[in-house]
């Protein structure tokens, strides 16, 4: 049984919380070329359906889809102009809505980057998401300060700093989160003695001002299922820890030992008191890339023969795993003692990695009793053991209600 | 006997939205929000073998008098996300969307539909729409900065920068070949510039061509630009006049204006928004529509239409008694903000006296007054006689066929696709299957050859 964590501080014996990210054909820049991967398929839906529905076979919290406004690259500030790696990806958001009625139970979070997009559009957008899953939306907060980038906008010239970029990010999630409490949860009445659709004292102005956009609101969506659907950030050290602890609901961490896991999770731990949000439950998950095989040779020869295809060793941002699921299992509850309430998993290779997550890892992790055995809510926030907010503004009214007759 | 071969009827629904044709106080009117409404929608305009389901699109909530306007449907869910969770309920139905110009920038909305056009297998279509508003504006980034008279300006190069951007990748590029390692044959894939006057921007475009090679276009501007645009480069137009007479001139207007663009009198498709009342005599059906009506002009709507064109608060008067005597207050409207609407009233002097003088001719109180000028029921009678009134309407040229608006969400499509249709089909104007999968297919349009990528050759120089 799934205990939710009823306080921001996690029990360290807590069953596990589990995502995939999804992305391409998987982390390894030669996944596309594994046998059983359809490269062709990658711009259908049929693919990401299929990847969608087998990760909510295997009980996972959520996936995450990458995303970014630019063609991927190798390249730090520009195209690299390489034929050999996947090039090209859908809209996340539009990928998550349009597989969203394929499943039941699995969260859907999109990839998001605030450098570049209007507020009051994301917002609308996964709130409808939220309604479209009846409940299952989030969204991944990201941040670029590319150049190439920048010029596909033309508003502004990159690269822009790092802490600027997280700045605005952070206001953006704050519009975000405000257009999604602009409505109360009651707002429309549909009073057909008064003729009124809606109580209009129960939408509300936002007027968030900042110093890169000004939002006035209310939103033309009404407020999602979940109230607020859940924000999640990658964080590796600084600006990103600070947005984590000021903006997310889940953060996942970078670290590649378990004494970085401890350190980043205090870091972030304490910049959440430092923003007077530690009363608020957060996640920390931590973020690995993953290549399973039933033996460790085996999937250390895995990997060996994509990177020859790649033609050179595969090193990511954060840690990588090669190795069998009950490994990883003790990788992961090792991890969890440093203070983490789940994991963000990249498949090295989704056609392979992904179902060997699904269907190793997760029975090996359900053994241990260290992860679900079935579905226990229907919102990804229930799922998270998160609680449905009440509207900020639902808030203040009835504050302001209570505190009158006292005054 | 030489015969004209009976033109197709094309056929499409629009959910209906924020507008005071929504008749929310049914006990039949569902939500307009839930996505099984959206579901129930779609299916029965699948089912109907429609050529597209049409969701608009809106980007601040009304108010008038300073305040949310509360007396119609107030909010709608998100256009985007929407059509791209119903193409995973539908297969064969188009998807069209309204989208902004104005607050949005070229790279991310080519991007999402492109993207769309590949999650639907070619089903997306993009109505682009303009704005200058500056009340809109202020949920932004942009603002409200740009002048009036430029958004046809920053529309047209828009559209033409987000079709440079579909183009970028002309469906060659993609190898995904395994076994000799391409993903790429062409290591520019995706690369554009563009410089004009309302963009600069380059780089590389990140959604490989789509089914459609790029979205179908609609157009809905009434206006003489508005036609020109749509004349230049739209694949359809949402008209707004389905009678015969004002139906006949504005086709007869638009289709003229395609030679001058080198276009063929089938390359832009005109479908007028139309809505319908059926009943099982054509007594009943008039007496349903009446009805319809009353509920959709209630004496406090009326009082706040006529504040429309009297750009003041007319709230102290009676809607069941006469027009105001006071004239309207001329210039900029300040009362009711957010609304398309208000626009059309170019000249409010003139048309309050007008109302005037046709109020006082028929007897008409306020609310009469605003039933009687807005009377959008385009089609009303039995099964039969709305099927004939279509299809003689198609068959004269006055359109190529009708985007219908029921004014029940979400199932008062149900009894047209029962028994308006059918009758279509007998006549032989209406298809009983889909003979192509995508919406190019369903409306004729061929797929666009992509134009030479202006970013390779850029970039090579």
């Amino acid at each position: 049984m799934s205990v939710p964590p009823s306080s921001s501080t996690p029990s360290s014996s807590a069953p596990l919380h589990l995502a995939v990210a999804l992305d391409g054909a998987g982390r390894h820049p030669a996944a596309w070329r594994e046998p059983g991967t359809r490269p062709q398929a990658l711009f259908t839906a049929r693919y990401w359906a299929d990847a969608v529905t087998e990760a909510e076979a295997g009980l996972f919290d959520f996936v995450t889809f990458e995303d970014a406004l630019a063609l991927q690259s190798s390249a730090p500030d520009g195209p690299d102009e390489r034929t050999d790696r996947v090039r090209g990806r859908l809209d996340a958001v539009l990928t998550a809505a349009r597989v969203a009625p394929l499943t039941r139970h699995i969260g859907l979070v999109p990839s998001v980057t605030a450098t570049h997009t209007e507020p009051f559009h994301i917002s609308k957008a996964v709130a409808t998401l939220d309604h479209v899953s009846r409940g299952r939306a989030g969204l991944r907060v990201q941040v670029s300060g590319r150049a190439d980038e920048a010029r596909h906008f033309g508003r502004r010239t990159g690269p822009l700093p790092e802490a600027e970029l997280y700045e605005e990010a952070a206001d953006h999630v704050e519009a975000v989160r405000r257009l999604w409490d602009s409505w109360e949860d009651d707002a429309e009445i549909r009073d057909v003695a008064t003729g009124r659709f809606v109580d209009r004292e129960k939408l509300h102005y936002i007027d968030f001002e900042g110093p890169h956009f000004s939002v006035r609101g209310p939103s033309i969506t009404p407020r999602p299922p979940q109230g607020q659907p859940v924000v999640t950030a990658l964080g590796d050290g600084g600006a990103s820890y600070r947005l984590i602890a000021r903006s997310a609901d889940v953060g996942y961490l970078a670290a590649r030992s378990p004494d970085a896991a401890r350190t980043a999770v205090a870091a972030v731990r304490e910049a959440r008191e430092s923003a007077g949000l530690g009363d608020r439950p957060l996640h920390l998950f931590g973020e690995l890339t993953v290549f399973l095989d039933d033996d460790a040779e085996a999937a250390a020869a895995r990997r060996e023969r994509l990177d020859a295809l790649a033609g050179a060793p595969f090193e990511d941002d954060t840690e990588v795993f090669t190795g069998t699921p009950a490994g990883l299992a003790d990788l992961l509850l090792e991890r969890r003692a440093a203070g983490l309430t789940g994991f963000r998993l990249r498949p090295g290779a989704t056609a392979h990695d992904l179902p060997a997550l699904t269907r190793k890892l997760v029975p090996e992790l359900q053994r241990r009793g260290a992860f679900r055995r079935a579905y226990e809510a229907d919102t990804l926030r229930g799922l998270l053991g998160l609680e449905r907010p009440a509207s900020r503004y639902a808030a203040r009214t009835t504050l302001t209600a209570t505190a009158g007759p006292a005054a | 006997m030489s015969t004209k071969p009976l033109k197709q009827i094309h056929l499409a629904a629009h959910f209906p939205g924020v507008n005071n044709t929504t008749v929310w106080s049914d006990p039949a009117a569902g939500s307009h929000i839930d996505f099984d409404s959206f579901v129930h929608f779609a299916r029965t305009a699948e089912r109907a073998k429609f050529d597209f389901l049409f969701l608009a699109e809106g980007l601040r909530l009304r108010e008038q008098g300073g305040r949310i306007y509360d007396l119609d449907v107030v909010g709608r869910p998100d256009t985007f996300t929407v059509l791209a969770a119903l193409a995973g309920v539908t297969e064969r139905l188009g998807l069209t969307g309204t989208i902004n110009s104005t607050f949005n920038e070229p790279y991310e909305v080519a991007r999402q539909f492109a993207s769309l056009d590949h999650l639907s297998e070619g089903r997306a279509a993009w109505n682009v729409v303009t704005s200058w508003d500056a009340f809109t504006g202020e949920n932004f980034r942009r603002g409200g900065f740009l002048p009036r008279e430029e958004r046809y300006s920053r529309a047209r190069e828009f559209l033409s920068t987000a079709i440079e951007l579909f183009d970028s990748w002309d469906g060659t590029e993609l190898a995904a070949d395994a076994g000799s390692g391409a993903f790429l044959r062409d290591a520019r894939a995706g690369a554009f510039a563009h410089r004009g006057q309302h963009f600069d921007i380059e780089g590389r475009f990140n959604v490989p061509r789509s089914p459609q090679g790029r979205p179908v276009v609609f157009q809905a501007g009434d206006s003489d630009e508005g036609r020109e645009f749509a004349a230049s480069g739209a694949d359809a137009i949402f008209g707004r006049h389905a009678t015969l007479d004002e139906g006949r001139t504005f086709y007869a207007d638009v289709k003229g204006r395609l030679a001058a663009y080198g276009r063929t009198h089938d390359q832009l498709k005109i479908l007028p928004a139309a809505t319908f009342v059926l009943g099982d005599t054509d007594a009943e059906a008039h007496e349903t529509a009446h009805e319809v009506r009353r509920l959709q002009v209630s004496g406090q709507t009326a009082i706040k239409y006529l504040e429309h064109v009297w750009n003041r608060d007319l709230s102290g008067y009676d809607p069941d008694g006469p027009l105001p005597d006071v004239d309207p207050e001329v210039g900029e409207n300040t009362i009711a903000l957010g609304r398309a609407s208000v626009r059309q009233f170019n000249d409010p002097l003139a048309t309050a006296r007008q109302w005037r003088e046709l109020a006082e001719a028929k007897g008409l109180s306020i609310r009469e007054l605003v039933i009687a000028t807005t009377s959008r029921q385009t089609f009303v009678g039995t099964a039969d006689t709305v099927a004939r009134s279509i299809d003689s309407l198609v068959q004269a040229d006055a359109a190529d066929g009708f985007i219908l608006v029921p004014h029940i969400t979400p199932g008062g499509l149900d009894v047209f696709a029962d028994t308006v249709v059918p009758l279509l089909q007998e006549r032989g104007v209406f298809r009983s299957e889909y003979e192509g999968s995508t919406l190019r297919d369903h409306l004729g349009i061929a797929v666009p050859e992509a134009a030479p990528p202006t970013g390779r050759q850029v970039a090579a120089s």
